[in-house]
C-alpha cells in the first residue's frame, strides 16, 4: 500500500516481472521504493488467471526458461516460493502421422532421422551455445554507448569484441554471417528433417511478427537459447503457474521493504518541465518520487503516460518508428480429461508440444499476417501444465495452454466476437488433427488476441517482448538509440521494461540492469 | 499555378508584372520558383528601398497554417521561443532546433487568429512538422502556392499604402498585423520585413495578386516605388545584421558533416530562446551549451577599408579563428560589414581581428590583412523602423 507519510525516492510504474526485481534491488540499495500495479496481481506477463470455473492457466508467458539465475538467487525466489512443477522438458515436434520427433537436449529421437542429422544438431547446438556464451558477457550489464569513450561501456565492448574474437576464426565468421541472414537458411545448411527444421524455426521467431526467412530470425534463436546459459535445458512449469513467479517476486521485493499497491493505475507520469516529479493515479491521487520507473513498455511509457507532446522530437519518432506490433494469440483451453495426442504418452503430452511440421507450413502461417489476416493454419507451441501441477484444474481435468502464430494485432476488421470464435474454431480444428478426441473433452477456451494481450498487460500492440526483438532494436538500439541505457530524454525517468536491454522473456535482466545503473548513477540519477 | 510535374520551375502570382519590369531577365531559382535577382541595376534596387520604396515578390517563401486547439501549444514545442507570449495579430522572429539544438531554419510566425498560426520559413520541412505533431491536436497545410505576398519595404512605403486607401496603417506596430478590404476580397498587412527599414509585407489570394500589384504600382508612382531583385535584398539585409539561412548558417537537417551545423547560441540568436516555457525541440542541449559553454560565436565585424571580406579567412594575431559567410560593403552606413562564425573565445564586442582579404582587378590578385572590430549589430537601424505613427516620407 501507499505509505502517505512516506517520501518515496523512487515510484516503479507496473509490477510486472522487471519491475519487481528492478524495484527490490534498489530497496536493497536502501531506497524507498513504491510499487503500483493497474492489475490485481503482480507479474505482468509473468501471470497465472481462472479463465473458467476452477481452471487455471498461465494466462500469457507459459514456459520459464530464461529466468536469470543471478537474479533468483539474489532475489531468494526459492525461499519465497518459487517452485518448478517440472524442468527440462523436450520439444516435441508434432507430426500428423504420428511419427513425432523429440528434441532432448543434444539427443533427437524418432523415425527417419539421419546420422548425419544427429551429428550436425550436437555441433549445431555447439556453436549456438558458444555463441550465446559472447552475448551473455553483455547480458547482466547495461548496452554499452558506441561513441561515448565511458569506461564501463568500453569494458563490455571489450568482453564482446574479446568473445567474438575468441570464437575463433571460423565461428566468427559464421556468426556474422548467420546474424544477418535467416533461420531458413541456415536450417537448410545444416538439416534434412522437416520436424526438426520447423521445430528450430518456430523457437526463433514465437513472439514476433516474422516468419523463418524473416532476417533476424537467427538472433531470435540465439536470444532464446540464452536460457541455456542460464541453467535451463529445455523449458519448466512453474508450480501454480507463471504468477507464482510474479509472487515470489512480490515477495522478495516486500520483504526488502517495497510498498507494493496493486488495482492502482497510472494515468500519468507527472513531469515539471523535462524532470518527473511523479505520478497520477487514475483515481486521481498524486504520489511523487525523486525518480520514476517505468515498467511499461517504451510506446505506452511515451505515448500514454509521459505524452509525446512532453518529449522532444526526435524522440517522439524514435517511439513512433519502433516496432511492437503484436502477432501471436494465446489460446486456453479447459478440458474434461485428457485428449489423446496420436502417438504420444501422458508423459510425452507433458513435455512441450509444437506444431510447425515444416518451415513452409510456419513461413505459409506467416503470410496471411502480413495483409491484416490470420493463418488458417497456424503454427503453435502447446503446453499442458496440469499434467505437472495439478491444482491448475479440479481432479482429473486439464487446462491446455497455446500460443498461436500468427494472429495479427490489426486484423482487417477488427478482432470481433465473431472473428474471434472463427479463429479459436480453426485452432481447436487445427489441433485435433493430432489430438482426434480433444473436441469431445473441451470444457471451456478462452482466445487472448494481441488486442486482449493489449488490454489485460497494457502492452502496446500486444507485443510480448516490449518491441521486436530484431538487429536493429537490440543492444544500445533497444528500445530505441538515445535512451538506450534504461535512462530516458526525461529527466529523472527511467525505464526498466522488457523493451530495454536485453529484452523480452521473464528473465528479470532489464530490470536488474535498470536498477544497476540507477544505483551506480547515485544522486545524479 | 502548373504543377511542378508540368514545369521545370514554377511561377509566382505577381510573374507577369515582375516579368516586365526585369529589364535584364537576370533570373534565379528561389525553392521551384523564377525569381527575379536584378530587375535593372542592383544599386539602384538597393536604393529604393532606403530612399523611396522597393517590392519584393516574397511568394516563393514557404508557409505552413497551422490550426486546431493545440496550434499554439504545438508552435511552442517546436521553437525556441515562447510562442504564449505573441498575441493575436503579432509576429514574431524565431528559430527551430532539433534534439540537439542545432538550427534547423529560422523564420517568422503569425498569429493569424486564435489557434491559427502561419510560419515562414526559408527550408521545407513538413516531414519534421508532421512528425512533431505526433500528440498534438493540430492540422499542418503547405500554403506556400495558397497565398501570394510581397515585400513593401523604404521610408515612403507607408505613404504609398495611405494613398492605396489604407486608412490608419501609420498606426500599425512593428510586428503587427493589419488587414483591408481590396476588390472584394481581403489584404492582410504586417510590418515585417528583411531590410532593416519602415516596410510592410502584404499577403493575399493569388487571384487578386495581379491587381493589387498593378495599384501599388500606380500608387507608389511619384514616390519611387521599383521592383527589387535579390541581391539588392541581400544588401540590404547585411546592412541591418539579418542572417539568411543556407549561407550564415548551415540548417541542420541539411549538414552531412558532423559539427557542421550550429546552436542559436552560436549564431548570436540567444535571445530568442526562451527555458521559461514547457519542453521544447532542444532544450535539453541548448540548457547543456548554455552551463557548458558554445564552440562558436557569430559576430558581425567593421571592417577596415571597402574591400568587402567575402570568404575570408579570420585571425586572432597569427591563429586562425573562423571565417566569413556574409560580407558587403553597405553604402548608407558607409561601413564594410562582414558576418563571420569564430571561436567562442573571440565573440565578444570590442575584439580585434584580422581579416584576409583577396580580391581581383583584372586578373590582379591582391591579398589584404584588414583590421576588424567586433560591434555590436546593426550597422543600419534607422528611428523609422520602429516609429509608430510610421513617419510619411
Amino acid at each position: 500500500m501507499i505509505n502517505v507519510d512516506k517520501h518515496y525516492d523512487v515510484i516503479v510504474v507496473g509490477g510486472g516481472h522487471n519491475g519487481l526485481v528492478c524495484a527490490t534491488y534498489l530497496a536493497k540499495d536502501g531506497r524507498n521504493v513504491l510499487v503500483l500495479e493497474a492489475n490485481d496481481a503482480l507479474g505482468g506477463a509473468s501471470a497465472t488467471a481462472e479463465f473458467s470455473d476452477q481452471f487455471s492457466v498461465s494466462s500469457c508467458a507459459h514456459w520459464l526458461f530464461q529466468l536469470n539465475p543471478k537474479v533468483a538467487s539474489e532475489l531468494d525466489l526459492t525461499k519465497h516460493g518459487l517452485a518448478l512443477a517440472a524442468e527440462n522438458l523436450c520439444t516435441i515436434a508434432l507430426a500428423e502421422d504420428g511419427n513425432h520427433l523429440t528434441i532432448d537436449g543434444d539427443k533427437l529421437e524418432g523415425e527417419n532421422i539421419s546420422e548425419e542429422d544427429r551429428k550436425a544438431f550436437v555441433a549445431f547446438n555447439h556453436q549456438i551455445s558458444k555463441f550465446c556464451k559472447v552475448l551473455a558477457a553483455a547480458f547482466n550489464r547495461r548496452a554499452p554507448k558506441l561513441v561515448e569513450g565511458n569506461f564501463t561501456d568500453r569494458i563490455t565492448l571489450a568482453k564482446l569484441g574479446f568473445g567474438m574474437k575468441m570464437l575463433g576464426k571460423e565461428d566468427m565468421s559464421d556468426l556474422m554471417r548467420l546474424a544477418l541472414i535467416n533461420i531458413y537458411d541456415v536450417m537448410e545448411e545444416n538439416f534434412e528433417n522437416d520436424l526438426l527444421k520447423g521445430a528450430i524455426s518456430l523457437d526463433s521467431l514465437l513472439g514476433s511478427h516474422m516468419g523463418p526467412r524473416s532476417p533476424n530470425t537467427v538472433y531470435g534463436y540465439i536470444y532464446r537459447r540464452m536460457g541455456a546459459i542460464f541453467g535451463f535445458q529445455g523449458p519448466a512449469v512453474v508450480q501454480g503457474g507463471m504468477g507464482a513467479v510474479g509472487k515470489a517476486m512480490a515477495a522478495a521485493a516486500a520483504a526488502s521493504g517495497v510498498d507494493i499497491e496493486v488495482d492502482a493505475a497510472v494515468s500519468k507520469i507527472n513531469i515539471d518541465v523535462d524532470r518527473a516529479t511523479g505520478v497520477t493515479l487514475r483515481d486521481g491521487r498524486v504520489v511523487n518520487a525523486s525518480l520514476v520507473v517505468s515498467n511499461a513498455d517504451p510506446k505506452t511509457t511515451f505515448n500514454n503516460l509521459v505524452g509525446l507532446s512532453n518529449i522532444e522530437t526526435g524522440v517522439a519518432r524514435r517511439v513512433k518508428t519502433m516496432r511492437m506490433k503484436g502477432d501471436t494469440a494465446k489460446l486456453h483451453i479447459a478440458l474434461d480429461g485428457l485428449p489423446n495426442f496420436t502417438g504420444l504418452t501422458e508423459q510425452q503430452m507433458g513435455q512441450r508440444l509444437v506444431i510447425a511440421p515444416t518451415m513452409n507450413y510456419v513461413e505459409n502461417a506467416f503470410n496471411p499476417s502480413k495483409y491484416g489476416e490470420y493463418s488458417t493454419e497456424p503454427a503453435m507451441d502447446i503446453s499442458i501444465p496440469s499434467i505437472h501441477d495439478t491444482n491448475l484444474a479440479p481432479s482429473g481435468k486439464h487446462v491446455m495452454s497455446v500460443i498461436v502464430q500468427y494472429a495479427p494485432y490489426d486484423l482487417t476488421g477488427g478482432w470481433t466476437e465473431e472473428n474471434k470464435g472463427a479463429f479459436t474454431e480453426l485452432v481447436i480444428d487445427r489441433l485435433a488433427d493430432f489430438a482426434p478426441d480433444l473436441k469431445d473433452k473441451i470444457v471451456a477456451s478462452e482466445l487472448l488476441t494481441p488486442v486482449d494481450i493489449e488490454q489485460r498487460f497494457h502492452i502496446h500492440g500486444g507485443h510480448w517482448h516490449h518491441g521486436e526483438i530484431s538487429l536493429d532494436q537490440i543492444l544500445m538500439m533497444r528500445p530505441f538509440p538515445g535512451a538506450s541505457q534504461y535512462g530516458t530524454a526525461v529527466g529523472g525517468l527511467y525505464l526498466c521494461g522488457a523493451g530495454n536491454h536485453p529484452g523480452g522473456g521473464v528473465m528479470g535482466l532489464a530490470g536488474h540492469n535498470a536498477a544497476k545503473e540507477i544505483i551506480k548513477r547515485g544522486t545524479s540519477a | 499555378m502548373m504543377p511542378h510535374d508540368e514545369t521545370m520551375i514554377l511561377e509566382t502570382p505577381f510573374h507577369s508584372r515582375c516579368l516586365a519590369l526585369c529589364e535584364i531577365n537576370l533570373w534565379e531559382d528561389w525553392k521551384g520558383y523564377r525569381s527575379a535577382a536584378a530587375y535593372t541595376s542592383v544599386e539602384q534596387e538597393y536604393f529604393a528601398v532606403r530612399s523611396n520604396t522597393g517590392v519584393f515578390d516574397i511568394s516563393p517563401m514557404i508557409k505552413y497554417r497551422f490550426t486546431g486547439p493545440d496550434a499554439g501549444a504545438y508552435l511552442n514545442r517546436l521553437v525556441t521561443r515562447d510562442i504564449s507570449k505573441i498575441a493575436v495579430d503579432r509576429v514574431a522572429y524565431t528559430v527551430w532546433c532539433d534534439d540537439n539544438g542545432q538550427v534547423m531554419d529560422d523564420g517568422t510566425i503569425f498569429h493569424l487568429a486564435e489557434n491559427d498560426y502561419r510560419l515562414c520559413a526559408y527550408a521545407r520541412c513538413l516531414d519534421w512538422l508532421m512528425w512533431s505533431a505526433e500528440g498534438f491536436d493540430v492540422t499542418i497545410v503547405d500554403e506556400t502556392a495558397d497565398v501570394a505576398a510581397l515585400a513593401v519595404q523604404g521610408p515612403t512605403s507607408c505613404a504609398v499604402f495611405k494613398d492605396m486607401g489604407f486608412d490608419g496603417i501609420e498606426h500599425l506596430k512593428p510586428f503587427g498585423i493589419a488587414r483591408y478590404p481590396f476588390k472584394g476580397a481581403e489584404v492582410m498587412i504586417s510590418r515585417t520585413g528583411f531590410t532593416g527599414d519602415l516596410g510592410y509585407e502584404i499577403w493575399i489570394d493569388p487571384t487578386f495578386a495581379e491587381p493589387f500589384w498593378d495599384d501599388l504600382f500606380a500608387a507608389g508612382k511619384l514616390r519611387g516605388i521599383r521592383a527589387i531583385g535579390s541581391a539588392a535584398l541581400d544588401m540590404l539585409r547585411t546592412e541591418t545584421g539579418f542572417l539568411q539561412a543556407g549561407i550564415d548558417f548551415i540548417p541542420a537537417e541539411e549538414a552531412i558533416r558532423t559539427g557542421r551545423s550550429r546552436s542559436p547560441f552560436e549564431l548570436g540568436l540567444g535571445w530568442l530562446v526562451s527555458f521559461d516555457k514547457p519542453v521544447f525541440n532542444g532544450r535539453k542541449a541548448l540548457l547543456k551549451e548554455k552551463q557548458e559553454g558554445s564552440r562558436y560565436a557569430f559576430v558581425y565585424l567593421d571592417v577596415e577599408g571597402n574591400k568587402p571580406a567575402e570568404h575570408a579567412f579570420i585571425y586572432s594575431g597569427s591563429k586562425e579563428v573562423g571565417t566569413v559567410t556574409t560580407a558587403a560593403w553597405c553604402p548608407t552606413a558607409k561601413t564594410n560589414v562582414a558576418f563571420a562564425q569564430v571561436d567562442a573565445q573571440y565573440g565578444k564586442v570590442g575584439q580585434k581581428l584580422v581579416a584576409e582579404i583577396y580580391y581581383e582587378r583584372e586578373l590582379k590578385w591582391t591579398r589584404v590583412m584588414a583590421k576588424c572590430t567586433v560591434i555590436e549589430g546593426a550597422v543600419f537601424n534607422p528611428p523609422r523602423k520602429r516609429q509608430t505613427p510610421a513617419p510619411d516620407f
